[in-house]
């Protein structure tokens, strides 16, 4: 049951926008975020929605993957629309009880609706397209300028990698060790939040001794294998800029001149 | 030529702290072991848990050093800060858990993560990481992800690690404790593969008697210290003073010990099922 859950949402169509380098797929989505940040009108949100239409249709995702990505977040998505509509101040156009709808506040509701969805859009194509391992070599190779201000870049994309390496291990771990304490009368579905809680503890003590074992045994095995750390460490696996990430690159500049030109000039 | 590994008169001690009395006790886990281990040879360690086998193997690629006596790979001494890198290059380690020794989320990677530590060339890695996979047949895998694969597969992706670094010694610690009968044999004909093919000194550690039958020279270890050396033949024809240790002989030389207590004439040291086939066969 546990074993069907995959790391990321990797969704591999092996089209352009997958091709990348995961460098630019990074900076562009954050390039899109600060884009989404600077604007303060409608208009320039017709840009970054046709934008990203063009890269879900490049990168040949199905569409209600991308908007799948939206579900977990709607609540936060309604209660922000909720919260502007009614606590904008301003001309009222019609009143609940104490509540006031404001012209201002259906206007301010709409815009961070639409700023939510389309950051959450960018941002799930960003790991649709990209597998969590070229993500965490792209993350490496972006902060490794700041190592020289003490950025541990290496350590935390270590880090990523055996997190990533060890979680389908310990979902199986997990998955075996509660099949056991369910073999011994273990309930783990019945009761109230608190009860199901507690069921946990059972489950959650020797797995985490186990992580800890499997933690220093691994120490062990790295340190076998020459690891110090990433002085002199090189990388099997170069990343290289080609045309395609020049063009990219160049699209977002563009984007991003356009929306400044907004902002500052219009 | 030197000497591949020598172990010289090494203790090693265990400090463990006794919660109750607060009392500090050492536990000596190798005493006065000396070994010496001849570029290309084929050795196998064998004894109980506890025996202190798996605490001599690290102290030959210097993840332990020793309490007592020196541990001395291709010449360079363990106790050398300075030599460390250099000797855990020379001498790989493959440990019992597949799943503890694999650090990256591809097969590709993973065996890169050695060499990429050594400050190989991104060239050269790609260049030895196919031929390490190559060597453990395991090329077809090189985009998988390691937690799909089997033990045994795990453990050839392990063994592909070590000979990505080009050592000319590996040490095994118990590779097959884990593993299913067809895993161990996937395992086993690997590190004879090694051994043969590629002429890399083997250490291996194992507690199953069958694995030593091939082997260059058998050390039966018990309680710290080594009891028994010699070639397979000769260790495993003293049945009893083995199964006095608590050990098994291979599944034949028990037979044909047997079988000589009910007076049929047969040989000691019969080792496999084809010897004794062999054997059994010319008898009247």
């Amino acid at each position: 049951m546990l074993k069907d859950i995959t790391i990321g949402q990797y969704y591999p169509t092996g089209s352009y926008i997958h091709k990348l380098d995961p460098r630019t797929k990074i900076l562009v989505t954050f390039a899109l975020i600060v884009g989404l940040f600077i604007i303060d009108t409608f208009i320039p949100y017709t840009y970054i929605v046709g934008f990203i239409l063009a890269t879900v249709y490049i990168s040949k995702i199905p569409f209600k993957y991308i908007l799948k990505g939206l579900k977990p977040l709607r609540i936060i998505i309604i209660i922000t629309f909720v919260i502007n509509i009614f606590m904008t101040q301003g001309d009222v156009i019609a009143s609940l009880g104490p509540l006031n709808v404001t012209v201002e506040g259906v206007h301010q509701a709409f815009f961070m609706a639409i700023r939510l969805i389309l950051l959450v859009m960018g941002t799930s194509i960003l790991t649709l397209t990209t597998s969590p391992i070229a993500l965490t070599d792209g993350i490496e190779h972006l902060l490794n300028p700041l190592k020289k201000i003490g950025v541990p870049a290496h350590e935390l994309a270590m880090m990523m990698t055996i997190a990533l390496r060890f979680i389908p291990t310990l979902l199986e771990e997990t998955d075996k060790i509660m099949k056991a304490q369910m073999a011994r009368g273990a309930d783990f579905e019945s009761g109230n939040i608190i009860s199901r809680a507690k069921s946990l503890v059972p489950l959650l003590v020797p797995l985490f001794i186990s992580a800890f074992r499997r933690a220093d045994e691994l120490a062990m095995a790295m340190e076998a294998r020459c690891y110090r750390g990433g002085e002199n460490r090189t990388r099997m696996k170069e990343l290289n800029m080609t045309g395609r990430d020049v063009v990219a690159l160049g699209a977002t500049t563009l984007l991003l001149a356009v929306l400044l030109f907004h902002r500052i000039i219009l | 030529m030197s000497k591949m590994v020598e172990v010289k008169d090494i203790q090693f001690e265990y400090k463990n702290n006794t919660e109750e009395n607060n009392e500090e006790q050492s536990t000596l886990a190798i005493n006065d072991v000396t070994v010496t281990v001849e570029p290309g040879e084929f050795v196998v360690v064998i004894g109980h848990n506890g025996s202190g086998k798996s605490t001599l193997a690290k102290h030959m690629n210097a993840l332990l050093l020793p309490t007592k006596g020196d541990v001395l790979v291709k010449g360079l001494n363990t106790k050398d800060e300075e030599n460390i890198w250099e000797i855990r290059q020379n001498a790989g380690m493959v440990f019992q858990n597949p799943d503890n020794q694999l650090v990256a989320t591809i097969v590709e990677e993973d065996v890169a993560f050695g060499p990429e530590n050594l400050g190989v060339e991104p060239k050269e890695i790609h260049r030895r990481v196919e031929e390490a996979l190559n060597i453990v047949d395991m090329l077809e895998y090189r985009g998988k992800a390691p937690h799909l694969l089997s033990g045994g597969q795990k453990q050839r992706i392990a063994i592909a690690g070590v000979i990505a670094m080009r050592p000319n010694c590996i040490i095994f610690d118990e590779p097959t404790a884990m593993l299913d009968p067809s895993g161990r044999k996937e395992v086993i004909n690997t590190i004879k593969k090694l051994n043969k093919e590629e002429n890399i000194t083997i250490v291996h550690i194992t507690h199953f008697m069958e694995e030593a039958v091939d082997a260059d020279r058998v050390i039966v270890m018990e309680q710290g210290e080594i009891v028994l050396q010699g070639k397979p033949k000769e260790v495993f024809s003293k049945v009893e003073s083995l199964k006095k240790l608590g050990l098994d002989v291979p599944q034949m030389t028990d037979l044909a010990n047997e079988l000589i207590k009910e007076g049929i004439n047969l040989p000691q040291d019969i080792l496999t099922v084809d010897e004794m086939v062999m054997k059994l066969c010319q008898l009247k």
